[in-house]
């Protein structure tokens, strides 16, 4: 890839709005993403292996549960730093801000928030600085967007769990030390189980030949009569309750990395058609091209105040779940509509691996599709507005087809 | 080992730069600012360096106002001990000299240390003049600095060489490129920062000597043009830019 030249785009004075720390842990990640990340990103995403060279760097600079206190190990960091360091990671690479988006809010926020004091202090330090990595496994083959319906279960045998079943598409399950599992109890009931790699009849299969986050290790996580130990249970919530609080917190992360990923692509764009001459003029010079750049800038400033917002909200713990939803769904469309707009700007320049666009796009689809469709969120608000559950119906209308 | 690393607020490489008051002061409204990346990058992180491996202690050390205290918390994030900022507006070496050695020269530092010049003025002249007022020894433009308990041994770059010297505390140094490697500060070290102490110091008795009168900024670049062959090179050379 060609140097990494960004700049970030701010045309609202949005800086303003944040402290000096803020500020602060953002440039040190931009700036740690530029002399660590951005020079290899391109090369680890064409060859689909995750760079876990950059474990530890990325657990220095905060990317492994920033809000997680001080006596767990975290930073202890506050909502919109938190925010700050995934639109960075993003602005990279959205499979780089995935593995931390996982490892914080799916991993150590669960085991933080539900966990025993004895998990917390087995897992949180060493989750903290990516001396453990976790994944999250809440998806299953046929329970996508209605994880509601998940069949892996654990039966109660006394002196352990009995764990069986299998998840699908999650992030970082080839490498994860503990795998956070919501499976049903035998009366139905979801609980988070502590699975631990090792443990006999888990196995944890690589999903290859993604087209999308390929710098992000994806795999299955197969139970086959895995004994947990009891203490390995979360006591703290159960529920669907307890994985959606996960999300989020995720959720809440992606609305900020979204931002990162828009504004790359915008500013790549910006530069190259400045830069690109065509009929003897910068391209930039041509009224299209100036729509295409004023509507991305007017959209990324929009999301940025969104964002900021929330992000207020949620460290007054008044965010809601559906304010969530409406900023992911938002964000995530919006970078999507950048990524393509600035792949066409680049003309063949952007089909290539020199420039991050259509890295960026491609990405943005798993971003689009995961942590709730782009339909689901949307679902959300309306059921948020309207007080109507909109997402299911019961089938009568098929039987006349 | 007692060091003072003196930092400044320099504007952002990327700052797009305008002047007020008829065009006699930097219009700083927009513009990001850093710790000069001479101070920073060299002086600091070499200072930090050596107290890791000798012991001691790390004063970072600012003249300017309120605004230069997010740089001086960057400084600490980066592993400074503590940091004090003589609240001074300023726009002259001198005063600046004058301030940092009237705090200095009680506090018994062995070192101190800056970058040889700030990325927006370039005037190149405090340290110097620190080391004047303090009647200590000066080295400019250092890019090596190793101690040997009280002796320095300094490498300078000099034109087609090198020079070695040695010195002992207290000394000033100014810090050039190859002295160490910029260190990117981690959120523990964002954390510390916040309860590291930060004294403010009223100015000494002083005022700025010299007074600027006007700043211009350089003729607008134009911008690349690509010739497809020799002979239009040459046509354009002689009949429009005229320097054949
Ligand atoms: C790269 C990647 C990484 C992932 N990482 C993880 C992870 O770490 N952990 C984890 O648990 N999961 C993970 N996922 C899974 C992800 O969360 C799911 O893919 C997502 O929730 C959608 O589920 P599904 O794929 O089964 O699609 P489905 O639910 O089958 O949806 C198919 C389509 O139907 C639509 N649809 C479904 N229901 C409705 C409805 N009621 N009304 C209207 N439209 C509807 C959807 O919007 C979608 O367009 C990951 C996915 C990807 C691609």
């Amino acid at each position: 890839m060609a140097d990494d030249r960004f700049e970030a785009p701010d045309y609202y004075q949005l800086d303003d709005l944040l402290t000096d720390e803020h500020k602060l842990i953002r440039d040190t990640v931009r700036a740690w993403v530029k002399a660590e990340v951005s020079p290899i990103i391109e090369e680890y995403a064409q060859k689909a292996e995750f760079p876990s060279q950059i474990i530890p760097g990325l657990g220095e600079v905060g990317g492994f549960g920033p809000y997680i206190p001080a006596e767990y190990g975290g930073p202890g960091l506050d909502q919109i730093s938190y925010g700050l360091i995934m639109q960075e990671l993003e602005r990279c690479d959205s499979g780089l801000r995935s593995t931390s988006s996982v490892q914080s809010s799916l991993v150590m926020y669960p085991i933080w928030k539900y966990g025993s004091e004895e998990q917390k202090q087995k897992w949180l330090p060493k989750l903290a600085t990516g001396e453990f990595m976790g994944c999250f496994g809440l998806t299953e083959p046929d329970h996508g967007s209605n994880p509601s319906g998940m069949i892996t279960n654990f039966k109660d045998m006394g002196d352990h769990y009995l764990l069986n079943g299998a998840k699908m598409w999650i992030t970082n399950a080839p490498i994860a030390d503990v795998a956070v599992v919501w499976a049903k109890n035998e009366e139905g009931r979801i609980h988070g189980l502590l699975v631990e790699r090792g443990m006999e009849g888990f196995t944890t299969p690589e999903t290859h030949d993604k087209w999308s986050l390929r710098a992000s290790i994806t795999g299955e996580l197969v139970f086959d009569n895995v004994k947990v130990p009891k203490e390995n249970l979360l006591p703290g919530k159960s529920g669907l309750g307890a994985p959606l609080g996960c999300l989020d917190s995720a959720r809440f992360g992606i609305a900020w990395g979204a931002i990162g990923a828009a504004m790359d692509c915008y500013d790549s764009a910006l530069r190259y058609t400045k830069e690109r001459i065509q009929f003897g003029v910068p391209v930039a010079s041509f009224q299209l091209t100036q729509k295409k750049l004023a509507e991305m800038i007017t959209e990324i400033t929009k999301a940025q105040l969104l964002t900021w917002r929330l992000g207020v909200l949620r460290e007054e713990g008044r965010a809601t779940s559906a304010q969530i939803s409406m900023a992911k769904r938002n964000n995530v469309d919006m970078a999507l509509k950048i990524a393509r707009e600035a792949r066409q700007m680049h003309g063949g320049m952007g089909i290539t691996g020199e420039y991050p666009i259509m890295r960026h796009m491609a990405n943005l689809e798993s971003v689009v599709t995961y942590e709730g469709t782009h339909d689901i969120h949307l679902l959300i608000t309306g059921m948020d507005v309207t007080g109507i559950p909109a997402f299911m119906n019961d089938g009568s209308q098929l039987k006349n087809l | 080992m007692k060091i003072l690393v003196c930092i400044s607020k320099a504007p952002d490489t990327t700052a797009k730069i305008a002047f007020t008051d008829g065009d006699t002061k930097f219009d700083e409204s927009g513009v990001q600012f850093i710790v000069n990346p001479y101070d920073e990058w060299y002086a600091l992180v070499r200072g930090l360096e050596l107290k890791e491996a000798n012991g001691g202690s790390v004063t970072v050390l600012n003249v300017g106002g309120a605004d230069s205290d997010p740089v001086i918390r960057k400084a600490l994030a980066i592993g400074a001990d503590d940091a004090v900022r003589i609240d001074a507006e300023t726009t002259d070496a001198l005063y600046v000299a004058k301030q940092i050695t009237n705090y200095a020269k009680e506090q018994g530092y062995d070192m101190i240390l800056a970058g040889k010049e700030t990325i927006d003025y370039n005037g190149s002249q405090v340290a110097g003049m620190v080391a004047e007022l303090m009647d200590a020894p000066y080295v400019s433009l250092s890019s090596k600095l190793d101690m040997n308990g009280n002796t320095a041994t300094i490498e300078r770059e000099i034109e087609g060489g090198v020079e070695v010297i040695e010195v002992n505390t207290p000394f000033v140094l100014s810090a050039a490129k190859g002295m160490s490697e910029a260190r990117i500060p981690n959120m523990r070290g964002i954390m510390a920062a916040r309860s590291k102490p930060l004294t403010v110091v009223p100015a000494s008795e002083g005022s700025n000597s010299t007074v600027v009168k006007g700043f211009t900024l350089p003729a607008a670049k134009s911008g690349c043009k690509l010739v497809d062959s020799a002979e239009e090179l040459v046509d354009l050379l002689h009949n429009e830019a005229k320097a054949i």
